[in-house]
């Protein structure tokens, strides 16, 4: 056993090619236009599956957004933070002190956020990337439980602990001024960024986010980063001082975490020490393997799984199960129902945790492997017809 | 009461649904010209409404949220007159007809709030949001109710609290749009006093361990207040880390303190631990200054003397109700709950039942959904026959102002579920207080949709 | 004096189990290379080997309580009781001890079943997918236990016999303010036991030597005509053995509940790191350690210096020994470090 790399090159590979390195620039554009189109119009599609209101379209950018910055380091460089969710966190914290203390605009409340992750990232990276490999995944994982911990109990003057830090009726907000009757709400100079509004700002800023990463890869820095993956030490033997690249890396990530979080509080102003959380963390590393790291599309799709489960499948009840069987003859219908609903609602866990294994072990590449192979099929007997 | 018959069967039960919703269709129709505005997931003139049970189905307090939605689709059922009708036999003032709500049938929606805030609100907001509720309610922690009922002052839909203890809920984060039956630390506190006195005297040095979080602190606090004023030291207060499991390396500073009481300011899984370790370390059993040494778990329920086992035997603390009170009310819903499910119900399923009887309640009789009306209506509201005797929805706080049950851990229980004998109920005077104490703003009653 | 010794006491009781936590992991990595998110799962599962065992033994003929009249509510005799009287009473009494007969054989099999059924396939894949593939199994594993017996805690005392405390201070001439819970000494004594089992084990047996020279070079280990393939499998059996074991005896300590496995593992990922990837005696040796410090940071002392140093004080440890010891107290260059 040695020099065990936390994610094999080799194994990379199998992916890589057919999604990402093959294709010219020009591909890569077109695959960003579909991209930045199936964003937009997400509240029309995603309907049939019930997934088309405000509140989870939101949440599918969000995440998406964190899982393309996540990626960033992991699917690139390979080094796998365990604290991610702490820029998240503080992105979020930073973004509601600005609408607290200056406006209810977002765009301070972005930038603040932004920065703020970026900041705490330099920190924490600076540290951490000391270490490689499982080393470093610890350091991470140690600075954010250390950030949750202390934000739900002795921070709580700064953060509001366990209730979460929320706007109040009579927060100063020097910029906008005396607040009405109710609470006033987030804004983009004038227009609410609530509901579906809110969800476009964020679909914009996916799209920023996923143009920006698309860049990134296809860089110089981009490919000295996947040098890095590949094999730190002899880029190290040739003279090449790494460190300044990963730690780069490191805070673009994080100021992507940073994006994520002061979106949450964008859409919704409030700010929980539950996003620092190891388990919000691992939540990221998650979707970005269930979706297939190192590639740019995969991620957003393991955010969007995720989210999904997390939202509608834990709201199917018996009465839900019923009206959906409602096809089956009766006796057949009681028995879908009692058959499907360890799998639902208070099992919607169960549920995840079967997904995880079926696409680990099926798809070692994620559910990006799962479209590349049907591609493949798709093309060789497409290539069999017309011969 | 013939609507309440059990040989009625659905078929029959749905038709005449249909019936009276026709017949009432007339007069709502000018009744909601009177309020010509639009509110958020306004039914209309849809033949049914939808109600959102949002309560925890993962995580340490999954079993309690079960509860919770056993107790919910019971009330479903009563509000549309299926089963034995519960509560609606007992309750006074009573507007409900057994028929739904305004004449439509109701429904419900189901999520889960994982107990987080994050998770609990983005469940609510799909309730709202795609599934077009009209009044969501639930949870089990002070935390999520508080950032769920700001999301309901936002949303303009109405929440009524589930388990939730901490003042805080409906004192300075109290909201227009939020309602709490369940009582909360101050009350404990205020009801645990006099039995406190009567069972370990005025000459006591009490050790309290603190969950490290808003509803920890303010129970802290409100124990502290009630058992100093009975002349009581307070030797030292330590706060402890929210799922520590082992509390070992706090108990053991208890051990030669020189205190006599220790005070387990703990809730679901950190009580039982820290219960279950103090026990081990023979606190129970201890002489100190010449008087028997004794644990205190202010806030007490009957899953958590599960949990904890034989170690709960004549420890204090107070409950919302229980299921052994003898009034009528508490005997009806007993009987409903336990022919339905086979056991009985919890605190937490009592509270979120009658919330949601409550909420409909005040519907029938302001005549709509209107959230203003509606919450103009629970505002000042007094009922009776629910358990806890009479009671009040007090306007300036939302909070209910009810009796309040102190407990200990039985000694010789006759049965499974006999764990928690009630010692003393506390009247309903005793535990009420001045609304200005915690400060707060309720917020307006109409909000921007 | 007394609360610097009763801290250290709470300290090494608590470093017990995660030592035998983290020596599972170090034993499951050093030899098959895989990292197991699965873990503490298997330490809940033996937590609930001791509930299974209560369970049965409290097989109880249900006596109905007429006095409540709306759902079924009775009395539980157990049978142990009724065929024979006293004799059954300490048996059920004892039912945490009992469950070791339980527990070896269960978590032996479960052991083998896992490494057998899936874990073989992962050995060449990356950590990020055994990460994955073992954290989908013991979210599984934990509803499936959620299902079984809900999610609430369930209580299993300790025997009446060590219900009480000892009074080492008099053993040791401190005067009798010093007590400490005998189960709590019991479990010290019991994790010293086991984990010098498994060193003896290692050490003195052809296997263990087999097993360690494996754990160095596997490759050459093969090329010796040596399967030792199947003595990891073995091996894999024994890490659920001591993990389940380790869950087992805390069940006094910690009534379990389907979560708390999930709540051990990201604390004993923590100290098989700072340990040393791959060295067993650095997983005990830390897994002492931080269990040593989270009791004295606790400590009111203490904490009126730093307040809420109790709650990071075992991430603070971490990340202060990576700093100086980059690969943990006793680790191996190159291990996991890629």
């Amino acid at each position: 056993m040695s020099a065990a790399t936390i994610d094999s090159p080799g194994n990379q590979k199998a992916v890589a090619p057919s999604a990402n390195d093959g294709g010219s620039s020009r591909a890569d554009h077109i695959k960003f236009l579909i991209f930045a189109l199936a964003v937009l119009t997400m509240p029309i599609w995603l309907s049939p599956i019930g997934a088309a209101y405000p509140d989870l379209v939101q949440k599918f950018a969000i995440f998406g957004i964190l899982a393309i910055g996540f990626n960033i380091l992991f699917g690139l460089t390979g080094y796998l933070s365990f604290g991610h969710a702490a820029f998240l966190g503080v992105g979020s914290y930073a973004a509601v002190w600005s609408f607290k203390l200056l406006t209810m605009n977002i765009v301070p409340a972005i930038l603040f956020g932004v920065l703020a992750g970026g900041v705490f990232a330099l920190l924490i990276g600076y540290v951490s990337l000391r270490r490689t490999g499982i080393y470093f995944s610890i350091l991470t994982l140690a600075f954010a439980q250390m950030s949750y911990n202390l934000a739900y109990s002795v921070l709580t003057p700064i953060t509001n602990g366990e209730t979460g830090l929320q706007l109040a009726l009579h927060d100063p907000r020097i910029l906008d001024g005396p607040a009405g009757a109710g609470l006033p709400s987030t804004n983009l100079f004038g227009m609410l960024t609530v509901g579906y509004t809110g969800f476009y700002v964020c679909a914009v800023m996916l799209i920023l986010a996923y143009y920006l990463a698309m860049r990134i890869r296809r860089s110089p820095f981009g490919m000295a980063l996947r040098a890095i993956k590949s094999n730190q030490n002899r880029m190290n033997y040739t003279g090449f001082n790494t460190r300044p690249y990963t730690l780069a890396a490191f805070v673009i990530s994080g100021m992507y975490a940073g994006l994520a979080g002061s979106l949450m509080a964008v859409v919704d102003p409030l700010a929980g020490a539950e996003r620092m959380q190891w388990t919000a963390s691992g939540e990221v590393v998650l979707m970005t393997i269930l979706g297939g790291s190192g590639t740019l599309l995969g991620p957003v799709l393991g955010a969007g799984i995720i989210k999904y489960f997390e939202n509608i499948f834990s709201a199917f009840n018996d009465q839900v199960l019923g009206r959906i069987f409602d096809f089956l003859p009766e006796g057949l219908q009681e028995a879908a129902v009692v058959l499907f609903s360890p799998f639902v609602g208070e099992g919607w866990h169960l549920t995840l945790g079967v997904v995880f294994m079926l696409i680990v072990i099926f798809l070692p590449g994620g559910v990006m492997e799962g479209v590349a192979r049907i591609k493949a099929r798709f093309d060789r007997s497409r290539s069999d017809t017309a011969r | 009461m013939t609507i309440f018959d059990k040989n009625v069967n659905r078929r029959r039960l749905l038709q005449g649904g249909v019936a009276v919703t026709a017949g009432l269709a007339a007069p709502n129709f000018f009744i909601k010209g009177a309020w010509a505005e639009e509110f958020r997931n306004n039914p209309g003139s849809a033949k049914s409404v939808k109600f959102g049970f949002n309560v925890p189905q993962t995580g340490a307090y999954a079993d309690e949220g079960a509860d919770e939605l056993r107790a919910y689709q019971l009330a479903v059922k009563h509000i549309n007159g299926e089963g034995d009708g519960g509560l609606l036999k007992t309750m006074t003032p009573l507007s409900l007809k057994g028929n739904g709500i305004l004449g439509k049938k109701l429904e419900y929606v189901t999520g889960d709030t994982q107990t987080k805030s994050d998770a609990a609100r983005a469940s609510a907001k799909r309730m709202i949001e795609k599934d077009g509720v009209i009044m969501f309610s639930g949870g089990s922690s002070s935390g999520v109710a508080v950032a769920v009922q700001s999301l309901a002052q936002e949303m303009g839909v109405i929440f009524m609290c589930g388990l939730t203890h901490s003042n805080d809920t409906t004192g300075k984060d109290k909201k227009r749009y939020g309602f709490r039956h369940f009582f909360n630390a101050y009350m404990s506190g205020a009801a645990l006093g006099p039995v406190l006195k009567e069972n370990m005297g005025t000459d006591r040095r009490a050790y309290h361990l603190t969950a490290d979080y808003t509803w920890g602190w303010t129970q802290e606090e409100s124990i502290k207040n009630t058992t100093e004023a009975l002349g009581w030291t307070t030797v030292k207060a330590v706060r402890t880390p929210l799922g520590a499991g082992d509390f070992s390396q706090y108990i053991t500073p208890v051990l030669n303190s020189g205190a006599d009481v220790l005070i387990l300011n703990h809730y679901g899984k950190d009580m039982v631990n820290s219960l279950t370790q103090a026990v081990q370390f023979g606190l129970r059993d201890k002489m100190v200054n010449g008087k028997k040494f004794e644990i205190i778990v202010p806030l007490y329920s009957r899953l958590m003397a599960q949990g904890a086992g034989e170690n709960v035997k004549g420890i204090l603390g107070t409950t919302n109700w229980h299921w052994s009170l003898r009034d009528a009310g508490s005997q009806t819903f007993v009987k409903s709950f336990g022919q339905e499910y086979g056991f009985p119900p919890s605190q937490a399923a009592h509270t979120c039942y009658v919330q949601a009887l409550l909420y409909a309640n005040a519907c029938e009789q302001a005549g709509t959904f209107y959230p203003p009306e509606v919450i103009k209506t629970l505002e000042g509201f007094e009922f009776d026959g629910m358990g806890n005797g009479k009671t009040l929805y007090r306007a300036e706080d939302h909070q209910c102002f009810k009796d309040v049950l102190v407990v200990r851990g039985k000694e010789n229980p006759t049965n499974q579920f006999d764990l928690l004998e009630v010692v003393k109920e506390v009247p309903r005077a005793d535990v009420t207080y001045d609304a200005k104490i915690f400060g707060g703003e309720l917020g307006p009653y109409k909000v921007p949709l | 004096m007394d609360a610097v010794i009763l801290q250290a006491l709470n300290g090494l009781d608590k470093g017990g189990a995660y030592a035998l936590i983290a020596l599972g992991l170090t034993l499951i990595f050093g030899t098959l290379g895989v990292v197991n998110f699965a873990h503490g799962a298997l330490f809940m599962l033996g937590a609930f080997c001791a509930v299974t065992m209560q369970k049965l033994l409290t097989l109880s003929r249900q006596i109905e309580d007429t006095s409540v009249t709306f759902f079924k509510a009775y009395k539980e005799v157990p049978y142990l009781k009724i065929w024979f009287g006293d004799t059954g009473l300490l048996l059920i009494d004892y039912s945490v001890p009992l469950a070791v007969l339980l527990t070896i054989p269960v978590m032996l099999l479960i052991g083998l079943i896992m490494e057998r059924g899936l874990i073989q396939y992962f050995y060449k894949r990356s950590h990020a997918e055994q990460i994955l593939v073992t954290f989908g199994l013991a979210i599984v594993v934990q509803e499936i236990i959620k299902a079984v017996f809900g999610a609430n805690p369930i209580p299993t005392p300790a025997p009446n016999v060590v219900a009480g405390s000892a009074d080492i201070g008099t053993w040791l001439g401190l005067g009798p303010t010093l007590v400490y819970p005998w189960w709590r000494l019991i479990y010290l004594a019991f994790s010293a036991a086991i984990i010098a089992g498994v060193f003896a084990f290692l050490r003195f047996t052809t296997f263990g030597m087999v097993v360690r020279a494996g754990m160095q070079d596997r490759e050459t280990v093969g090329l010796l005509g040596i399967d030792v393939q199947r003595r990891f499998t073995i091996v894999f059996g024994l890490a659920a053995v001591v993990a389940g074991l380790a869950g087992m005896m805390y069940t006094p300590i910690l009534p379990p509940d389907y979560h708390m496995g999930m709540e051990f593992l990201v604390l004993s990922f923590v100290v098989v790191v700072v340990g040393g990837m791959g060295s067993l005696e650095g997983a005990v040796l830390a897994g002492f350690l931080l269990g040593i410090l989270q009791s004295f940071a606790s400590m009111n002392e203490v904490k009126s210096i730093i307040p809420g140093i109790d709650q990071i004080i075992v991430y603070l440890v971490a990340v202060v020994v990576l700093q100086v010891r980059p690969r943990g107290l006793l680790g191996r260059r190159g291990v996991m470090e890629g």
